[in-house]
C-alpha cells in the first residue's frame, strides 16, 4: 500500500470518530454516560430507541421531516426542469440577470428571513403545515436545482431536440418522454442536493412550525433543553437522522462528484 | 448556439413566482422594518436611516463582523488546501472510490443542529471522546465552555469536519475529468509532481474550485445553527458570529428596526464579497 493512499483513510477515520461517539452513546444507559468515560457501551441498551419509536411526538418528528423534505424535492425539481431548459436552450430578455438573481438567494442568511417568513406564512394561513416548510426551502433549493440541471442539459446536443421535432413530437411529449429521461442522472443529482439541503436546514423549518409539522431536529432541541440533559435519547435521535441521508447518498454515489462539477461557473 | 426566444419566459415563470414569493415579500418586510421604529401594538414611526447609522457605528456589530470574517477566513484557509490535498491522494478509479466518496459525504447530510449536538457530546471534557483524550491523555486543559480559545478551536474543527468533503468531492470531480494523455505527456517531458499539479491539475480544477470557494464562503458567512447549538455564542461573546448576534437582536431583544438594518447590511456584505470572489477567480477567462 502506497503511503499516499493513507491520506484519505486518515481523513475518513477523522470523519467517523464523532459519528461513532454519537452512535456509541445512543446505546449507553444514562448512568453509564454520566458516570465517566467508556469507549464502548458497557451495558448495551436499546431504551433510547424504544422511547423514540413509542412516543408519537418523537416519531412524528421524523414523519414530518420526511414529508416536507420530499414535498420540497418534488416541487423544486419539477419547476426547475423547464426553467433550466429555457436557460440552456434560449436567449431571452434579462436571462443572465435572472440567473444571477436566482443565485443571490443562495447567499441570503436564513437568520435574516426567519421573522418575515413567519409573518408571511401566517398571513397566507399555512403556518405550521408541511407545505409552508416545503415552499420556504424552495428559496435556496430552486436556484441550486436550476443551476445543476442547466449544467447537465448543456451537455445534451441540440440535435436531439431538432430530431424529435422532425419526427413529429410535440414539445411537452418530447420533454417528458425523451429529454428528461436523457438527463436522468442530472435529475437524480438535483433531487439529491434538494433533499440534502432541506433535510439539514433547521432554522426556517423550526420557525414555520409549531406542532403539526414540527421537524425531528426541533423536537431534539426541545428535549435537550427541557427534560434535563438526556444525552442517550439525544444521541439516539441524532443517530436516526443520519440514516435517511445515508440511504439517499448510496443511490447517487456515482454521481455526487459530477453534480456540482457541471455547473455553469 | 442558443436561439433568441422570448417565450422562454413562460418556462421560467413558475420558478420566478416561487422564488419571488419567498425572496421579495420577506425582503420588503425587512426593508420596511429597517426604516421604522415600533413600540408594539403595530404602531410604526418613520425613522429614516437612523438604524443603519446606529449599526454601522456600533462596536458590537464591528466585533461580530470581525469574528465572522476571522471564522470564514480560517475555515477557507484550512478547508481548501486540505480538500485539494485529499482529492489528489485519492486513486483515480477502483472499487473503493465510491465507498470513500459516500463516507466522505456523510457529514454533509446530517442536520445542522445534530452536527452541533454531536460535537457537543464529542467534546465534553470528561465523557466526550475528544474532550477526554485532550484533557486526560494529552494532559492539556480543554473546556470550551470556559476558554474562548478552546471554543474557537472546536467550532473551526467542527466546520472542517463538516464541510472539507465538499471541497474534496468537487476537486476530485475536476481531477477525474483530466484525460490520461495529459499525464503521459507530462511523464515524457519529465515534469515534476509540482509542475504536473501547477500546470495540469490546478487549471483543470479551477472551475470546480471556484464553485467550492464560493459555496464555502456563502455558507460559512451565513452559519448559524451549528455554532449556536455547540457554544451558544460563548463563552461571553467570543464565538458570537454575525447570524447569532442578529438572531439575538431580532428575537431575543425584539429590536426589529436595528435587526432589519443589520440584516440588509449583512446581506449586502455577503453579496459584495461573493461578487468580488467570483470576479477575481474568473478574471483570466475573460481576458
Amino acid at each position: 500500500m502506497k503511503p499516499r493512499s493513507l491520506v484519505p483513510l486518515v481523513y475518513i477515520l477523522f470523519l467517523m470518530l464523532p459519528i461513532y461517539w454519537l452512535v456509541a452513546m445512543s446505546f449507553k444507559t444514562t448512568n453509564e454516560i454520566l458516570s465517566g468515560f467508556s469507549l464502548f457501551p458497557q451495558t448495551f441498551t436499546l431504551d433510547a430507541y424504544r422511547t423514540i419509536f413509542t412516543d408519537p411526538t418523537w416519531y412524528w418528528g421524523y414523519i414530518n421531516s420526511i414529508i416536507y423534505v420530499s414535498l420540497n424535492t418534488v416541487i423544486s425539481v419539477s419547476v426547475a426542469l423547464p426553467a433550466a431548459y429555457a436557460f440552456s436552450r434560449y436567449r431571452f430578455l434579462g436571462d443572465k440577470q435572472l440567473f444571477f438573481w436566482l443565485l443571490t438567494n443562495r447567499m441570503a442568511p436564513a437568520a435574516v428571513f426567519a421573522l418575515p417568513f413567519f409573518q408571511l406564512y401566517s398571513a397566507v394561513g399555512i403556518f405550521d403545515t408541511h407545505l409552508a416548510v416545503a415552499l420556504a426551502h424552495c428559496l435556496f433549493n430552486i436556484p441550486l436545482a436550476v443551476w445543476i440541471l442547466e449544467g447537465f442539459m448543456g451537455g445534451v446536443p441540440k440535435e436531439l431536440d431538432e430530431t424529435a421535432y422532425v419526427d413529429g413530437y410535440s414539445f411537452p411529449r418530447f420533454f417528458v418522454r425523451i429529454f428528461v429521461p436523457t438527463i436522468k442522472a442530472g435529475v437524480g443529482v438535483a433531487a439529491f442536493f434538494c433533499f440534502m439541503f432541506s433535510w439539514v436546514e433547521l432554522l426556517l423549518a423550526k420557525t414555520l412550525t409549531a406542532v403539526e409539522a414540527k421537524p425531528i431536529a426541533a423536537t431534539m432541541t426541545k428535549t435537550a433543553s427541557s427534560a434535563g440533559y438526556e444525552l442517550g435519547l439525544l444521541a439516539a435521535a441524532g443517530t436516526l437522522t443520519i440514516i435517511p441521508g445515508a440511504i439517499v447518498i448510496y443511490f447517487v454515489r456515482n454521481y455526487i462528484a459530477k453534480g456540482f462539477a457541471m455547473g455553469r461557473v | 448556439m442558443k436561439t433568441e426566444n422570448q417565450k422562454a419566459w413562460l418556462f421560467v415563470l413558475p420558478v420566478l413566482a416561487l422564488v419571488a414569493f419567498n425572496a421579495l415579500i420577506p425582503m420588503m418586510t425587512v426593508v420596511n422594518y429597517s426604516v421604522q421604529e415600533t413600540f408594539g401594538n403595530n404602531q410604526f414611526f418613520w425613522e429614516g436611516l437612523t438604524w443603519f447609522e446606529q449599526i454601522l457605528r456600533s462596536e458590537r456589530f464591528h466585533a461580530a463582523l470581525g469574528r465572522q470574517f476571522m471564522f470564514t477566513a480560517l475555515i477557507l484557509v484550512i478547508e481548501v488546501p486540505l480538500g485539494i490535498a485529499i482529492a489528489l491522494s485519492m486513486p483515480r478509479s477502483g472499487p473503493w472510490v465510491p465507498v470513500c466518496l459516500v463516507l466522505m459525504a456523510l457529514p454533509m447530510l446530517i442536520p445542522w443542529n445534530v452536527v452541533g449536538a454531536m460535537w457537543n457530546i464529542f467534546t465534553l471534557p470528561d465523557i466526550g471522546l475528544m474532550g477526554y483524550f485532550v484533557n486526560h491523555v494529552l494532559g492539556i486543559t480543554y473546556d470550551m465552555t470556559q476558554n474562548p480559545f478552546a471554543a474557537w478551536v472546536t467550532i473551526i474543527t467542527m466546520d472542517v469536519w463538516h464541510w472539507t468533503s465538499l471541497v474534496v468531492l468537487l476537486s476530485y470531480a475536476g481531477l477525474v475529468s483530466i484525460p490520461d494523455a495529459y499525464y503521459q505527456a507530462a511523464k515524457i517531458d519529465g515534469a515534476s509532481n509540482w509542475s504536473v499539479f501547477r500546470y495540469i491539475q490546478l487549471p483543470k480544477m479551477k472551475n470546480v474550485l471556484t464553485i467550492a470557494i464560493l459555496l464555502r464562503f456563502m455558507d460559512s458567512f451565513n452559519i448559524y445553527t451549528e455554532p449556536f447549538v455547540l457554544t451558544g455564542g460563548g463563552p461571553g461573546n467570543s464565538t458570537t458570529l454575525l447570524s447569532i448576534d442578529l438572531v439575538k437582536i431580532a428575537l431575543g431583544q425584539f429590536d426589529l428596526g436595528p435587526a432589519a438594518a443589520m440584516s440588509l447590511i449583512y446581506f449586502a456584505i455577503t453579496l459584495f464579497v461573493s461578487w468580488l470572489f467570483y470576479t477575481l477567480m474568473t478574471k483570466d477567462d475573460l481576458n
